[in-house]
């Protein structure tokens, strides 16, 4: 089957790859790209390793095609580290709260966390939760990752208070 | 997972789509949200040669109303649904059944399109569409036509949407001020579908329910208007005997399924319960909007 040129945004940085029509978003990332952050968990929609931000929407992307998102500006959980290589402030409250085990989820969890975080910026317990539903751990009990969550909208909201 | 081989198609517009899906005839398929079709077609149950997705169709997003009527786009997302104040204000069941629905990132891509002509039973928005009696409105190489949500529904996946036709827009009829409604749904986990739900809503006049409308999901292989359980309640100060007869009315009509979500006869007595709360809930949603 004949491939398309593909060309979109990722992590800031212009791309352009060929791809069959129903090459799936997450297999471009991962093979095409060797953006290996975001995970395959269930392969159908449930579980959420996969999300990755598109055009400023959280998505899963085992849920899209490549070829759909030709044009968009997509970000991966490698786009959520800063510049340098630093953590963002939501990958540094994960680790300091303790926010994973096994490590599966994580990606997706973040990346999905990131995205929530700038919708609403104070989110209640019940937010969060309701927030990170579409996102599946095994291992926490999702106690410390909603921890982690708060942790990192306090820490984000001082510093740009700090900043005003 | 992967799919089988397809070509891609972006049309940028609503006439370049419908004569696409014609000229490329019954091996094509128009995908919207594609959060029904692209798992369909990872198990290779649906298999299209040409996929033309609607994304791109400035002309099928949006919402907007008049004094009469809401108007929604499509390819408006349930994510945008949630989101629109004013169609909280007008008709905020729409936006307790969004909610409802799968999760943030589905949410963010599936559209009330693509979950209305779908015409899988265990989706949220037939029934709704039935309680609302919207009108939809599809538009095919000879034209538009128009077709009542309550007239759309033939079996699981199947409806009255010609092979040719996509869903442009839903027309729903604005419902009267200070109406109670309710979106009652019993899953089993988040992403599942319902077990059983059933949508309300109704007008009260000094203690009397003077209209009412209820739609159920998933609880036979199309939507369902329970007409006669609305009936029940109409004239009635909502007592435990109207209670009682519209609960009985509605388990009456139901023909679900036994599955993983539960025997037949759990499902349909579901039906019932759910309907009590949803007419409770509604109810004091109307006497609280009569206070306000």
């Amino acid at each position: 089957m004949s491939k398309t040129a593909i060309a979109m945004s990722v992590n800031g940085q212009k791309v352009e790859a060929l791809a069959e029509p129903r090459m799936l978003l997450i297999h471009f990332l991962r093979e095409t790209l060797d953006l290996t952050g975001p995970h395959i968990g269930c392969d159908t929609g449930h579980c959420g390793a996969c999300t990755v931000d598109l055009d400023g929407q959280s998505v899963k992307s085992c849920m899209v095609f490549a070829v759909q998102a030709e044009g968009a500006e997509v970000t991966t959980i490698e786009g959520v580290t800063q510049p340098d290589g630093s953590l963002h402030a939501i990958q540094e409250a994960f680790r300091e709260h303790h926010g994973l085990q096994c490590g599966y989820c994580t990606p997706g969890m973040i990346t999905r966390a990131y995205r929530l975080l700038q919708e609403n910026p104070n989110p209640s317990e019940a937010e969060i939760r309701y927030g990170i539903s579409g996102n599946l751990c095994r291992c926490t009990g999702y106690q410390n990752i909603v921890k982690s969550i708060q942790a990192a909208a306090a820490s984000l909201t001082s510093v740009s208070e700090a900043a005003e | 997972m992967i799919p089988a081989s397809f070509d891609y198609h972006r049309p940028a517009s609503l006439a370049d789509a419908v004569q696409l899906l014609s000229q490329l005839g019954e091996e094509a398929r128009v995908v919207a949200g594609g959060h029904s079709l692209i798992p369909m077609m990872k198990l290779r149950m649906a298999v299209p040669e040409h996929l033309i997705d609607l994304r791109a169709i400035a002309e099928l997003k949006g919402i907007c109303m008049d004094d009469e009527r809401i108007s929604i786009g499509a390819m408006t997302t349930q994510t945008e649904i949630i989101g629109s104040a004013a169609l909280a204000e007008a008709c905020p069941i729409l936006r307790e059944t969004a909610e409802q629905i799968a999760d943030p990132q589905i949410r963010n891509l599936g559209t009330i399109g693509g979950n209305v002509a779908n015409g899988d039973p265990g989706n949220d928005m037939p029934a709704l569409m039935q309680t609302l009696d919207a009108q939809f409105q599809v538009r095919g190489p000879g034209g538009e036509r128009q077709i009542a949500a309550r007239d759309f529904y033939e079996a699981a996946f199947f409806t009255a949407l010609g092979e040719d036709e996509i869903l442009v827009a839903i027309h729903i009829p604005k419902p009267a001020a200070g109406h109670g409604y309710a979106y009652e749904k019993q899953k089993r986990k988040i992403g599942d579908y319902a077990t059983a739900a059933v949508a309300v809503t109704l007008s009260m006049d000094g203690g009397r329910c003077t209209a009412a409308s209820i739609g159920l999901t998933n609880l036979a292989d199309t939507p369902l208007y329970a007409e006669a359980a609305a009936a029940a309640l109409v004239g009635t100060d909502l007592d435990a005997a109207a209670l009682d007869a519209a609960a009985a009315a509605a388990e009456a009509v139901t023909e679900p399924v036994s599955d993983g979500r539960g025997p037949s006869r759990f499902r349909s007595k579901l039906a019932g319960v759910l309907l009590r709360r949803a007419v409770r809930s509604a109810q004091a949603r109307a006497a609280q909007a009569h206070t306000a």
